[in-house]
């Protein structure tokens, strides 16, 4: 008996590695009244950018997304753009033509020249949107939840589908935390009841073997959705969603930021539904490469007022 | 007042005090820090605490309070391990008493000004105090290096000795401690230079969020080889300390001893050309590593060899043992076994994956930046402990703990630290065996075993501060014994030659 522990343990990971978790059915619907194909004017000026304050300016007024774009804005984006002839259907998703970006051969460099890259995979356990009847369709619940399983090149033929294009991280910032240097957007501190992060205690915290899920945008608004008391958790701008539920892609390469020379690599903000709140401060970055995606990456455009 | 003179005498001015106190400290301080790490802050109970200790923790300035948290703990292991390092190594007692002054009032000004400065408001006098106890501490090192002097007259070993002799009589494994003394203090200026220039303003940073960005400036080059070349000089400290607890010698002192300073000093030579020559210097270090690797499985043949022939002795047998004699001689005494097997499993946890993930690492670049965060950061913190587990396993017979205690103190900690490490070993690299949206049981497991197996070691630690605490109220407890006789004695010596 006693050298039974040796074949319990091996036992027990096998099964841990085993078991799937199942993908969430359909979530309870919370109208939080905010609309998301609303845009904001972020004003031009002066602003502390980064984690130390340092000053920095935007040159020009421009708009921005109140909400990170949603399920439903994006099937009907692949809907159009499709019947459009700017997107392609493939067996495993949704891919757009790329003019690539200038190979350095740099350490570590993965290219990324002229070709097809993926906007949308298909057959994904996690995936909200589902190809039914020659239509990209929301699965029952999730329309206002932020859309995820986005690449960057999503939001890069989104935004420049609808005119805009996606945010550079300055913008995002400027957007995010005003121009007071503040944390986080509505603020000095984080509690619970501010936004979507790793065991936040919100309605679609017990998803995922308890990683939790999106939440519906603009769900932080200071009501109570499903018994969840929320706190109006906005930005000085008045934007929702800018720390927690989803990460933001953003737009910047080498040619807006000298720092990412020859790596391809994006920067992401904002935190993610299954990041600690300290990812959710405005000035902490996430990178992945761009045509990375998984259940936590969205995004939000940008455009001239 | 007699009484507490006479204990605040013990603590403060015998070898055994010392390594006391600041073992206790260091666990405190973990016991005490932990309650702000994730699982705490997911349960609630980091808010509480917060509020509990008024605590003042700025969002914005959490990486700083990071860098001083690191600071405090490594300088407290330190200055626990310049204790050990004057206790078992010849030199002058002005030499002893004079390091052991400075470097107590310098890591205490550094743990508790670091400490206050970080999570109680940032008071500018504090962080004051803080570089003035790192100054006394650097100063202590430097007194070290040069009490270790290797050529002085007076240390040279004598003809026929079982030590590593080199020509003229030089002691190689005190030329080894030199090494390591003066390689650690170049590796703290070496921090110390950026340290001043980013804190200077208020600039810090952790340099596993830069990862990503491909070109580093030289003050951040130099961060990235000061934060690993002081946890490797830290980690061959320990392994010195372990060559005296189990008096190393003959053949294979010659062979680890040498391999020691020649991994040393590739190591260090590696870290500290990672400004101008970064392209190679992780080669450097790599072939370092391997000769440092290699001297501590010499270490780990000598001990569990001397081991086996001590247990069996004890055993009353003589002629040919049996395979599984060998074996429960072996284990009879989880002390010194058990702190060079954690050197040996350090591979399992530490190296291996580290190697993994170098060569892996076009494959872990098309991740989050979180995940290979994760990576960097689960490989080092379970290196530290590793080097922790080896430092309490030598305290345990520093204290003399014997049969059943030392037993449950030594297998306690070697088993349940191992699991912690298993545990975070399987966290760090979860992405080869799960997709993201996979992930929670596996997350789960590991979390609530690696909470446990850690939470273990800290009870069995503070099972033994408590005897210690006990025991100081009584008027003539193990404290006086130690107060009577400070001498720290190897383990296996049959006697004492050195």
């Amino acid at each position: 008996m006693k050298k039974a522990w040796l074949p319990v343990l091996t036992l027990l990971l096998a099964i841990l590695w085993g078991c799937a978790v199942a993908p969430p059915e359909s979530p309870p619907q919370v109208d939080t009244g905010v609309d998301p194909n609303e845009w904001v004017r972020i004003p031009a000026g002066e602003f502390l950018y980064g984690m130390h304050n340092k000053e920095a300016v935007i040159e020009k007024d421009f708009e921005m997304m109140l909400t990170p774009v949603t399920n439903a804005q994006f099937a009907a984006y692949l809907n159009e753009a499709l019947a459009k002839g700017e997107l392609i259907l493939n067996e495993d998703g949704v891919y757009i033509e790329y003019p690539g970006e200038p190979f350095e051969g740099g350490k570590h460099e993965v290219e990324y020249g002229p070709g097809q890259y993926l906007v949308y995979p298909l057959g994904t356990i996690e995936a909200k949107l589902e190809y039914k009847s020659g239509q990209f369709v929301v699965k029952p619940g999730w329309e206002n939840h932020p859309v995820t399983m986005t690449t960057w090149f999503s939001g890069w033929g989104y935004c420049r589908f609808y005119g805009g294009r996606l945010p550079t991280e300055k913008e995002w910032e400027k957007a995010a935390r005003g121009e007071d240097g503040r944390p986080y957007p509505w603020g000095e501190e984080i509690t619970k009841a501010h936004a979507n992060f790793y065991k936040s205690g919100d309605p679609f915290d017990h998803y995922w073997g308890g990683q939790g899920e999106t939440t519906p945008v603009g769900f932080y608004n200071g009501e109570t959705h499903l018994g969840f008391k929320t706190e109006k958790a906005v930005s000085p701008y008045g934007l929702y969603d800018m720390a927690g539920n989803v990460w933001e892609w953003m737009l910047d390469t080498e040619e807006h930021n000298p720092h990412l020379h020859y790596t391809h690599q994006r920067i992401l903000k904002g935190g993610a539904f299954n990041n600690y709140d300290y990812d959710a401060r405005t000035f902490a970055r996430n990178f992945a490469p761009p045509d990375y995606y998984d259940f936590t990456t969205g995004f939000r455009c940008v455009r001239e007022p | 007042m007699a009484w507490l003179k006479e204990r605040l005498r013990y603590i403060f001015g015998s070898t055994k005090g010392l390594i006391l106190m600041a073992s206790a400290l260091i666990a405190l301080e973990t016991a005490f820090m932990g309650m702000l790490s994730g699982p705490m802050a997911e349960w609630g109970i980091r808010d509480i605490w917060i509020r509990l200790w008024g605590m003042r923790l700025d969002p914005s300035h959490r990486e700083a309070r990071i860098i001083f948290l690191y600071h405090t703990f490594a300088i407290g292991v330190i200055a626990l391990e310049t204790y050990m390092i004057t206790g078992l190594v010849k030199m002058k007692e002005m030499h002893k008493v004079g390091i052991n002054a400075v470097m107590t009032v310098g890591y205490l000004f550094v743990l508790v000004f670091g400490l206050a400065f970080a999570y109680w408001g940032e008071n500018w006098a504090f962080h004051g105090l803080f570089i003035a106890g790192l100054t006394l501490v650097f100063f202590a090192g430097m007194w070290l290096a040069y009490a270790l002097w290797p050529w002085a007259k007076e240390y040279r070993l004598p003809e026929g000795s079982p030590y590593w002799r080199l020509a003229g009589g030089l002691d190689g494994e005190r030329l080894a401690w030199f090494i390591m003394a003066v390689a650690t203090l170049i590796s703290a200026i070496y921090g110390a230079v950026p340290g001043s220039y980013f804190g200077n303003g208020f600039e810090v940073f952790l340099s596993e969020d830069i990862i990503r960005i491909p070109e580093h400036t030289p003050m951040e080059l130099a961060i990235v080889g000061h934060l690993h070349i002081m946890l490797v000089d830290i980690a061959v400290a320990a392994m010195l300390i372990v060559f005296r607890w189990v008096d190393l010698k003959g053949r294979l002192h010659a062979w680890a001893t040498a391999f020691t300073i020649i991994g040393t000093i590739i190591i260090s030579v590696g870290a500290w050309v990672i400004v101008p020559f970064r392209p190679i210097a992780h080669q450097i270090i790599n072939v370092g590593a391997m000769f440092l690797m290699v001297a501590s499985l010499f270490l780990t043949i000598y001990t569990w060899r001397k081991q086996i022939e001590i247990g069996l002795h004890k055993m009353g047998i003589e002629d040919k043992p049996t395979l599984g004699q060998k074996l429960k001689a072996l284990l009879s005494d989880p002390l010194p076994v058990g702190a060079t097997w954690q050197m040996m499993y350090m591979n399992a946890v530490v190296t291996a994956p580290g190697v993994f993930m170098a060569i892996k690492l076009d494959w872990l670049r098309q991740w989050l930046l979180r995940e290979e965060r994760i990576g960097l950061v689960g490989h080092w913190h379970i290196l530290a402990a590793v080097i922790a587990t080896i430092l309490l396993l030598y305290y345990g017979d520093v204290v003399g703990l014997k049969d059943k205690a030392r037993k449950w103190y030594g297998w306690g900690i070697v088993i349940a630290s191992d699991l912690a490490f298993f545990a975070a070993t399987l966290f760090y690299t979860k992405r080869l065996y799960v997709s993201v949206s996979q992930q929670q049981p596996l997350v789960n497991f590991t979390m609530y075993l690696l909470d446990a197996s850690l939470f273990l070691v800290l009870v069995i630690v503070a099972a033994l501060m408590v005897w210690r605490l006990v025991d100081l109220f009584k008027p003539e407890g193990k404290w006086t014994e130690e107060w009577r006789d400070p001498s720290l004695k190897p383990i296996f010596a049959e006697e004492d030659v050195r």
